[in-house]
């Protein structure tokens, strides 16, 4: 708390603007919340409570989970979200922060052009390159493959604009001390420029992941062979098959968001506001 | 190992614009040599041509007799402390020293026998797991050096190490400095915009000024014999007073001020100067002598009236309103000094520069 605020009083008055504040953003988190709780309340339920919208299931159980865990589709579903959406993850961070390094600490002609040409790509929407990328990946036989689904997302212009942005900020001096220690330029990049940002880099991580975790549209594309679904699209599938069993979509739908949870609790503490900071000045 | 370096016709261009316009400087093995300027001088810009972080657009570098200018940094086998310490925040103490020796081929246990003993020496033993967050300004500092220090390089460069820390640690940190310099016996290039700190440190001092280099000489040769206006301007504090005056057939003429500034008549003014000529006199605030009127003013005598005084402690830094102008004079703490006051001050002739008022350069 700011120290220059009014001394914590039992009865000091709480300003009008804290309390709207409060007020919206309780609205807020329950507007986000209670979805979820009822996707994990639903996925307790049996078939026949489904509608039964009570947020306490009457006779919670287990057996949702027991269904879905032992269709061995799930399981093979889960395991190709994670590979997707790691592999992809790993190259993001990997060379989304390796090309924004390059554009942001070295003077080289059309070095502006390449980066506007990296951030015009932002400008396409996804839906136009759907099928340029079909055609690339039907041409190339990438169709029905993890490397089909994987190749759009492997570098991202977003990417290398935030680590742009953050590279910019290291200074130097950080940089020329390790040339000077006898560092080759990749390893400068490694040991020092990208330790430097792992905030910048948790945060693309966390992206990166969430979105190739619920990435939806274009695994739908250029899969058909179902032993290559990721979750979502294998959820999808649950309905369409199933006659849509409730139950067992949130139980899918609450399992698939256990990893993201995971992955956040982990990443969490790496979101250090100005760890830099503290090398650079006393 | 010989780490003499030498800089000839060095020359530094970024485009069509030239910063460092082809200076000269042989610095001897183990010595201390300062470089001293404005910003935007081009000392830093020199440091960096040394340590190889900046291309050299003409001319030569040798370190130790070889050829250096295109040899990559790591080659140069010098270290360099930067303003910012570039110490990593997210190594600890350790680490950060063990940086160093990143390329060295040593032993894993010689390595940590190496930043032992430079923490050691560096009074950072207690600190060596910590991370630079948890370390003050000066143990920062120390770190930095150590990082240099561990790999045990024939040369260290300083780039204004000193200009992040407060007033009493910049003062001691220049003393151990200088201890270790003195320790090590290594070659040491410091850059520094502050003179007293050049002063403190140097074996000899080089100004520069919009990428020339004005003069080099040990600091007392620089205080005492300054070779142009701004060196005498820029060397020693406070800053020397300058009087103008044009040289007359038998001295220095004052103008029709001549009652302030007493012009010697026959007093064997040097007669380096031209009849005619325009001139700055210069005179050191601690070179002036407080006089009474009745006294016999020496050869040359100011008088002015009191405008502020600054009581030092020891000496009071008197600042007097001459018709031409203002000069700062030292006067003893003895007596009280009150504004208005009408005082006298003579100077030796020895305590006198004379520099071309158009040239800035010193007569002689």
């Amino acid at each position: 708390m700011d120290p220059r605020a009014t001394p914590p009083a039992r009865f000091a008055s709480v300003r009008p603007g804290r309390i709207a504040a409060w007020t919206v953003l309780f609205l807020g988190g329950v507007v986000m919340v209670t979805p979820l709780l009822f996707m994990f309340s639903t996925s307790l339920k049996s078939a026949g409570q489904v509608y039964d919208l009570r947020l306490v299931p009457l006779h919670p159980t287990w057996e949702n989970y027991v269904k879905v865990l032992g269709d061995g589709r799930f399981a093979r579903w889960f395991f190709n979200s994670v590979l997707v959406a790691t592999v992809v993850t790993l190259s993001c961070v990997f060379f989304d922060s390796l090309i924004a390094y390059t554009l942001a600490k070295f003077r080289f002609p059309g070095r502006q052009a390449v980066f506007l040409a990296i951030l015009s790509t932002l400008m396409i929407p996804t839906e136009m390159l759907v099928i340029p990328w079909y055609l690339m990946a039907s041409k190339f036989g990438w169709l029905d493959t993890y490397w089909g689904i994987m190749f759009p997302g492997m570098m991202t212009a977003f990417g290398v604009f935030l680590m742009k942005q953050f590279f910019e900020t290291v200074p130097d001096d950080f940089l020329e001390a390790a040339r000077i220690d006898g560092l080759n330029e990749f390893a400068i990049w490694w040991k020092v420029a990208l330790p430097l940002v792992t905030p910048a880099l948790s945060a693309l991580a966390i992206f990166t992941f969430l979105g190739n975790w619920t990435a939806f549209f274009w695994p739908l594309i250029v899969t058909t062979d179902q032993t290559l679904y990721t979750l979502p699209v294998g959820l999808s599938s649950f309905a369409v098959e199933q006659s849509i069993q409730w139950e067992l979509i949130m139980t899918g739908a609450a399992l698939a968001t256990v990893p993201t949870l995971l992955i956040f609790l982990f990443f969490q503490r790496y979101i250090v506001r100005g760890v830099m900071l503290a090398g650079v000045k006393g | 190992m010989m780490a003499a370096i030498e800089l000839q016709k060095v020359v530094k261009r970024y485009g069509p614009i030239e910063t460092v316009h082809g200076i000269d400087l042989s610095i001897a093995d183990g010595e201390f040599v300062v470089l001293v300027g404005p910003s935007g001088c081009g000392k830093s810009t020199t440091l960096r041509m040394i340590a190889g972080l900046e291309e050299i657009s003409a001319g030569t570098l040798r370190i130790g007799g070889a050829v250096m200018n295109e040899r990559e940094p790591k080659h140069r086998n010098i270290a360099m402390v930067f303003q910012n310490y570039a110490i990593y925040p997210h190594l600890t103490v350790a680490q950060n020293i063990g940086f160093g020796l990143y390329t060295s081929k040593l032993s894993k246990a010689e390595k940590q026998a190496r930043i032992a003993e430079t923490a050691r020496m560096l009074s950072l033993e207690p600190y060596l797991e910590r991370r630079p967050a948890a370390l003050s300004g000066g143990q920062r500092q120390r770190v930095a050096i150590g990082r240099a220090m561990v790999r045990d390089p024939v040369a260290f460069l300083f780039d204004e190490p000193l200009s992040n820390l407060d007033a009493q640690l910049r003062g001691q940190m220049r003393l151990e400095i200088k201890q270790l310099h003195q320790r090590l016996g290594r070659t040491v290039v410091f850059v520094t915009h502050d003179q007293v700190e050049a002063m403190s440190l140097a074996d000899r001092i080089v100004v520069m000024r919009d990428g020339h280099i004005l003069q080099v000489g040990t600091p007392m040769e620089l205080y005492n014999r300054p070779g142009d206006v701004f060196t005498a301007r820029f060397i020693g504090t406070p800053e020397m007073n300058m009087i103008e005056a044009t040289v007359g057939p038998g001295g220095l003429d004052f103008g029709p001020n001549a009652g302030a500034v007493q012009a010697p008549q026959g007093s064997g003014m040097p007669a380096m100067a031209s009849p005619g000529q325009a001139v700055s006199l210069g005179v050191r605030p601690q070179e002036l002598q407080l006089c009474s009127d009745s006294d016999q003013a020496g050869p040359m005598s100011v008088r002015g009236v009191v405008r502020v005084a600054e009581p030092q402690g020891s000496e009071t830094f008197v600042v007097l309103d001459l018709p031409s102008g203002q000069i700062v004079a030292r006067a003893p703490s003895i007596h009280a000094y009150s504004p208005g006051q009408p005082l006298r001050f003579t100077m030796a002739p020895t305590s006198i520069r004379l520099f071309d008022k158009q040239t800035g350069h010193l007569l002689q």
